[in-house]
């Protein structure tokens, strides 16, 4: 207990600061959620790439719950959805019914390449298609992976903080 | 009924319902703090509730009244005690209610309700939720009991502002074998059944290791709001509850608005700082593995029953 006491003085605050607000066009939704987004993800067929970088960008460094987003672990509690990877045939119902189970106000978005665009797995026998051929999708997230900064922003643009 | 329990009664509703939520954030602030984040601001569990309340209301397919009450059920009965108890004054709204054991059967008839929503639901983890929460509340209750009970013996009284006003007039008794006893014996309560480390992770997102929040997965919208909001109240009450048993000083005894002030702000320090306290020694701590927790809480009953004891044979 002694040695994670001194841990925590030594490290002290680890979180980068806060770069500037949310900027862009914001999705319909982000006016009434006013600052508090609860974020159900969904693998829907992922290499785990982009989780590693959702599990960062919430980590301690870039700490997207600062700006009032917060994982949780149902769809009922969510306010978005944060979909990764090619929609897979497996994977395109529960999605759909993950979509359906979520409350409105609610928001889509499609995190990385795969999501976006089925990146190198266009074309493959087991996918469906994009996130946006299953469920509408309200923001995109860039990258293969993508980086936990733009992330945080396409976060912030829900949270609008 | 005197004109200082219901003025206290109507004050106590006012903070618990406002600052409870205040009080989550805190503790999730301090925990930010300690793991080098910046933290989402004390405020944010407000913001929380004011989305959830705009949100659509769903009821899930197969649902019945039982779930659909529950968490108003939950709010009212947390909201009967935090009227009753004395943690502003030690005068009650209504002194009748403010009996051990009415109190300590309203907050766990709360939860049973919750447990019954949880098997409603027909879900896996409702099911699952609900049996390790009646699980820990079976071990748990007789614990609080029997604690409380150990300091009415001085008091000979089974009433709360009675216990309260018995240790204001002699404060020496605080640190009697029975006070500190009862005293670790009540936090080992609190802390299992609020649903804290190590028995539960009041943060997590994992379903199998879940307790309180498995039986609430299904809830959405409003619902999902007075859930939360009655979880919150929960804490804050039994908080109050434990600083008003063993840290008494700057209740409201007198009707004047400067006593009332004071009772106030008493307390929500002592239970912003207990609070503090308790998220912070959170951090060291790990869950401990479910069929552990009723070693943990079958030493906090021993720990009551040893304050009984003490009571009567050390007077």
């Amino acid at each position: 207990m002694l040695s994670l006491w001194q841990a925590i003085r030594r490290v002290g605050r680890v979180a980068e600061p806060a770069p500037a607000g949310p900027a862009g066009p914001a999705p319909a939704a982000a006016g009434e959620l006013a600052g508090s987004v609860q974020v159900r993800h969904v693998d829907a067929g992922s290499c785990n790439g982009c989780e590693v970088e959702i599990g960062a960008a919430f980590g301690p460094v870039y700490d997207a719950e600062r700006y009032g987003a917060r994982l949780v672990a149902s769809p009922r509690h969510a306010d978005a959805l944060l979909v990764t990877g090619v929609v897979t045939r497996n994977m395109a119902e529960p999605l759909r019914r993950t979509y359906e189970a979520v409350a409105e106000p609610k928001a889509v978005v499609a995190v990385g390449d795969c999501a976006r665009n089925c990146g190198v797995f266009a074309g493959a026998y087991g996918v469906v298609g994009a996130v946006a051929d299953v469920v509408p999708v309200d923001a995109e997230v860039v990258g293969c992976p993508p980086r936990p900064e733009t992330i945080v922003a396409a976060l912030r643009l829900l949270t609008g903080r | 009924m005197t004109a200082l329990g219901v003025v206290g009664g109507v004050l106590q509703a006012a903070v618990v319902v406002g600052g409870a939520p205040l009080l989550l954030g805190l503790m999730r602030q301090v925990r930010a703090r300690l793991e080098g984040r910046a933290g989402p601001g004390i405020g944010q569990p407000w913001r929380d509730l004011r989305k959830l309340l705009r949100k659509q209301s769903i009821t899930p397919r197969g649902t019945t009244e039982v779930f659909r009450v529950a968490p108003v059920l939950l709010v009212a009965m947390t909201l009967v005690v935090a009227v009753v108890a004395p943690l502003v004054t030690t005068a009650s709204a209504v002194p009748a209610v403010a009996d051990l054991f009415v109190v300590v059967a309203l907050l766990a008839h709360a939860t049973v309700v919750i447990a019954l929503a949880g098997l409603d639901s027909g879900t896996a983890f409702g099911g699952m939720g609900a049996s390790r929460e009646v699980t820990v509340l079976a071990l748990v209750e007789p614990t609080a009991l029997v604690a409380i009970f150990a300091l009415s013996v001085p008091a000979g009284s089974t009433s709360l502002p009675a216990i309260v006003g018995t240790v204001l007039d002699d404060p020496q008794r605080l640190i009697s074998p029975t006070s500190l006893l009862a005293a670790v014996a009540l936090a080992t309560v609190i802390v299992a059944e609020t649903g804290r480390l190590p028995v539960d992770n009041p943060s997590t997102h994992l379903e199998l290791t879940m307790i309180h929040e498995a039986m609430v997965l299904e809830y959405a919208g409003p619902d999902l709001a007075l859930v939360e909001l009655g979880s919150a109240m929960r804490l804050s009450v039994y908080l109050g509850l434990f600083t008003s048993l063993f840290v008494p000083w700057g209740i409201a005894t007198t009707a004047t608005p400067l006593a009332l002030g004071v009772g106030v702000a008493a307390l929500v320090v002592k239970v912003g700082v207990a609070g503090a306290v308790l998220a912070a020694l959170e951090v060291f701590l790990a869950k401990l593995r479910l069929f552990r927790v009723p070693e943990l809480l079958a030493g906090s009953f021993l720990l009551a029953l040893l304050a009984v004891t003490t009571a009567y044979v050390l007077g």
